[in-house]
């Protein structure tokens, strides 16, 4: 029965068109050249343009050949008497203090994750649900604060509160630089391997502990022997993944180190697009994620083939609580106090500042609405009218809204249908290329994104117009960059929905769009909520990578507070921030919300 | 040619470096009951979803119903749906976020049809399964029994021709398992379509199927009639895998004495109804644990007694033969110490003959063509 021979091509060419018809290869194929667009094509020409005389140039060498090939740039970065000021010192600026970030927030995140998850700390479900707080605000709320207690009036903006409690200027070592970048980041950083290791060690039996405690081993042997290498992983994770924004962050360090002339390689590069010599900072950002790659490959080949993501929310084991004892007392204080000085007191005094006719008048007749609500005062901030009150401001608060549910909705999308095509794809080559694509943007620091897309899509390509100072780049640049969360949103939807319930469908004769439109996306929309959330949280708070693209059309809050803070309105700046934290708060509670419904079905 | 229900030539299919299906060909009649029985990982699941068109095959044709559906050379690849078969998954992927009605009536939506006639098909489905009441439900709101009679009626309203089934009962307690066997022998009889039932189950595929093909990687090792698959089966890996507890071995040579022949083992030699002309083969002997008979010592070849199970209705009683371990499975109740020692009968027509080198059976000869396997 069976015929013998070489199929005729015209079989051949059947299984072709087959498998180029079925979606998930049409679809992962025209995803993959949107990715291609968003992502390969930036990182491609930032190498190009750092190669490539600028018109800026003419400025910096007579040599200069606008568009034409040199090395120059790569020189003046590396090897010119410039190099210290511009590279060197910055990245080991970078390097230093993203270093110590890292080491302090995972030390913090997993203490507090410790003490919450396993022992019977007083009010330790209060301290877990506050823990979360200072990860959710935008990380230079806390630079923005610092300001308020320790600016000196040296460097501009009026004396802060602690020259107003001791009558002495802090020394410029607490003000500015190095500490208090380290300081405040770490605050808003611990929270990151706080979540990761409370998932790691709800994720852990606490049999596998009580077995130890059988056997006779001592409490510190278990945490040691037993706990630590289990969450191990959780701990490199946080570790690797703090030290990776940290490097890529760029509000905190203008905030609280450009005023000293204390840059990393994000300010930086920053200046160098501000200056107008665009190739140095394309350069900047190559090292920016040369380092960051190099630390997440490292990070990949220490955890081995394990994986270095410890799934949030394991199994509800049963867990016994350590009992701290006589450390009971102490570690509350601790806990309580970190808590609350990380995720209250910011808030608390950037409101006190809004609140302050005159930003150095500690006194309780200096308070007024006038910066929320007040009208035009030609005396105070050059007659600017309370932010409520403002229109430049409340379109600024329109733009970040419509930006944020803009990104949310397109990026939540096109999660679900990366999601769908790798996961249908089933580990094919193309679903791993899409799935490499799609994190490629984890890789590179924001400042550097920003950048990529300033070089890419400042001038026309090909049929695409010159985006440059439209709202467009804005959403392009922030879909892109919140692709790894989409993805993995998507990804793990497309994980719980299951391959059959389509394939159910699939039977029944159900086409493809009405397969998806009535099964995948319903199902699938549940599961990335979530995911949708995050993203809206994580753009609203944006700055670093939106502050190289923004236009005075396009202004969002985060750089209109990024603008008030440099003219030193910090009254301005700070009520700007408490309106973001406020709709990142309502994002973020309707996530908790949502998750729990999710939950409850 | 006669019209048969299932017909498959050379299939195969590849999944990277797994060979999956490796070569299967089968047919069976309209209306027959097909299991496909075999260990995780065999191909059976593959198979039934290349019959369904979930999967595209490397290789081979497969007619359902007297119509092709695919043909690898004829470049013929009839889509999932056009294919006029239904599927119960293994997890029954019902939709949770559609009612028992939508669940039923979505396969009758997609094929346009109008809403007095689904309401109408919806309602009998119902009724059939027994599910009236619960059209309203969502699934994840039904017992585990119920979710499998919502995902039969979804099959049967868009009265397929020829029925797919992916282990169904898999994920139901050993109650619930028993009721719906007879559930689904009894819908398989009034729909009358051609089945094929994937399961590792073998007591199920015994029970429920007119036909049986044992696979093991990805090859049939043995398709034929229940009966035939546990009485004559075709090879050591059946012998094994179909029967609880597992049929007893003992390797040995087949010697001629006379007019008879004997298998002699390093346990003895035992009497069989082999012909003289396989005096002289290596085998190994096999046979059913209850077709052999337990009795005082002296009444046959004395044996040790190594454990006895009781289990409600049968025993199993593990007994020392040589260095073998055999099972005896009898309906009488028995309680004898370990230790104690007894006489084992093996009548000679029960002792299969299985070559030792190619583990095919050679004695009794299985019937001519190997059943319906005829190709």
């Amino acid at each position: 029965m069976e015929e013998v021979g070489p199929l005729p091509i015209r079989a051949q060419l059947y299984r072709v068109a087959y498998i180029l018809r079925l979606p998930r290869v049409s679809l992962g194929i025209g995803l993959l050249a949107v990715l291609f667009l968003l992502v390969t094509l930036p990182c491609v020409k930032l190498f190009t343009a750092a190669l490539t005389w600028d018109l800026a140039d003419i400025r910096l060498s007579p040599a200069a050949r606008p568009g034409e090939f040199t090395l120059f740039h790569w020189w003046r970065v590396f090897a010119s008497p410039l190099s210290e000021t511009i590279f060197y010192r910055p990245l080991l600026r970078s390097l230093a203090t993203s270093v110590s970030i890292g080491f302090l927030a995972v030390g913090l995140g997993a203490c507090l994750a410790l003490l919450t998850a396993r022992t019977d700390l007083p009010g330790r479900r209060w301290v877990a649900a506050m823990a979360t707080v200072p990860y959710i605000l935008p990380s230079y709320t806390f630079a923005l604060a610092w300001l308020m207690l320790f600016r000196t009036e040296r460097l501009g903006g009026g004396a802060g509160l602690f020259r107003h409690a001791t009558g002495a200027d802090p020394p410029e070592w607490l003000a500015y630089g190095f500490i208090p970048i380290v300081v405040t980041l770490t605050l808003h950083y611990a929270p990151f391997t706080y979540l990761l290791v409370s998932g790691a060690l709800s994720s852990v039996d606490a049999q596998l502990e009580e077995a130890g405690q059988v056997l006779g081993a001592s409490r510190g042997t278990i945490l040691r022997r037993i706990t630590f290498p289990l969450v191990l992983p959780a701990l490199l994770s946080g570790f690797i993944l703090t030290f990776s924004r940290a490097l890529g962050t760029f509000g905190t360090p203008y905030f609280l180190g450009a005023p000293v002339r204390y840059f990393t390689l994000p300010t930086t590069i920053y200046s160098s697009m501000v200056t107008r010599t665009f190739a140095t900072g394309y350069i900047l950002a190559v090292v920016l994620i040369a380092v960051s790659a190099l630390v997440i490959y490292a990070n990949q080949r220490l955890l081995g083939t394990r994986g270095s993501f410890v799934t949030i929310g394991g199994k509800g084991f049963r867990s016994t609580r350590m009992r701290l004892g006589r450390w009971r007392v102490p570690a509350a204080l601790a806990g309580w106090t970190l808590v609350l000085a990380a995720g209250v007191v910011p808030l608390f005094l950037l409101a006190w500042q809004t609140l302050m006719r005159y930003p150095d008048d500690y006194s309780l007749g200096n308070l007024t609405l006038h910066y929320w609500i007040g009208g035009s005062d030609p005396r105070l901030a050059e007659g600017e009218m309370g932010i409520l009150r403002n229109s430049t401001i409340l379109g600024g608060a329109w733009n970040s809204l419509k930006l944020s549910v803009l990104v949310a909705a397109v990026g939540g999308l096109l999660g679900i249908l990366v999601g769908y095509a790798v996961v249908a794809g089933r580990k094919g080559w193309l679903a791993r290329l899409l799935e490499q694509q799609a994190f490629l943007p984890y890789l590179i620091p924001s400042i550097a994104f920003g950048a990529l897309y300033l070089s890419i899509f400042a001038r026309s390509l090909g049929p695409l117009p010159a985006l440059y100072g439209t709202f467009l780049i804005l959403v392009l640049a922030c879909v892109a960059k919140n692709l790894p969360f989409g993805a993995r949103a998507g990804i793990s939807a497309m994980l719980q929905v299951g391959g059959e319930l389509e394939e159910a469908a699939t039977v029944a004769g159900a086409s493809w769009l009405r397969r998806f439109g009535r099964i995948v996306l319903p199902l699938s929309l549940r599961g990335s909520l979530a995911g949708f959330l995050l993203i809206f949280v994580t753009t609203m708070r944006e700055l670093s990578l939106i502050i190289l693209l923004v236009t005075p059309e396009t202004r969002t809050l985060t750089t209109m507070t990024f603008r008030y803070t440099e003219q030193g309105y910090a009254q301005f700046a700070d009520a700007i921030i408490l309106l973001i934290v406020a709709m990142v708060l309502a994002g973020d509670l309707l996530a908790r919300r949502l998750g729990r419904l999710e939950l409850g079905a | 040619m006669s019209t048969q229900g299932l017909e498959i030539h050379g299939l195969r299919k590849r999944f990277g470096d797994v060979l999956a299906v490796a070569d299967v060909s089968l047919v069976v009649p309209a209306g027959a009951f097909l299991a496909l029985l075999g260990p995780s990982g065999c191909g059976k699941t593959t198979v039934l979803r290349l019959l369904a068109g979930l999967e595209f095959p490397d290789a081979g044709l497969i007619r359902l119903d007297g119509r092709t559906v695919f043909s690898r050379r004829d470049g013929v690849f009839v889509p999932p749906g056009d294919r006029g078969v239904g599927l119960v998954f293994q997890s029954y992927a019902l939709w949770p976020h559609m009612t028992v009605f939508e669940n039923i009536a979505f396969g009758l939506q997609v094929r346009r049809q109008d809403r007095a006639t689904i309401a109408e098909a919806v309602r009998r489905a119902l009724a059939y399964m027994q599910l009236q009441g619960l059209e309203g439900r969502y699934p994840q709101e039904l017992s585990g029994g119920q979710q499998q009679r919502v995902a039969l009626a979804r099959m049967l309203v868009a009265q397929p021709k020829v029925f797919l089934m992916d282990e169904p009962l898999s994920n139901l307690d050993a109650r619930l398992r028993m009721d719906m066997r007879g559930e689904l022998k009894r819908i398989h009889r009034t729909a009358g379509a051609t089945t094929v039932y994937v399961t590792h189950d073998q007591e199920e595929a015994l029970t429920m199927a007119t036909h049986v093909a044992v696979m093991r990687a990805g090859r049939i090792e043995q398709l034929g009639p229940p009966r035939e698959i546990y009485r004559r089966p075709a090879s050591l890996f059946v012998a094994d895998f179909v029967g609880r507890p597992g049929i007893n071995r003992i390797t040995g040579r087949l010697v001629a004495e006379g007019e008879s022949v004997f298998l002699e083992t390093g346990a003895g030699r035992f009497s069989t109804t082999a012909p003289a002309a396989l005096a002289g083969r290596e085998v190994v002997g096999a046979v059913r644990p209850e077709d052999l008979e337990l009795s005082e010592p002296n009444g046959g070849r004395r044996v040790e007694v190594y454990a006895v199970l009781p289990g409600g209705g049968e025993t199993v009683i593990q007994v020392n033969l040589g260095g073998e371990r055999w099972s005896v499975k009898t309906s009488k109740e028995v309680e004898w110490e370990p230790g104690t020692v007894r006489g084992l009968t093996v009548p000679p027509h029960v002792l299969l003959m299985y070559d030792r080198d190619s583990q095919r059976l050679i004695h009794p000869a299985l019937a001519v063509d190997g059943g319906p396997d005829c190709g």
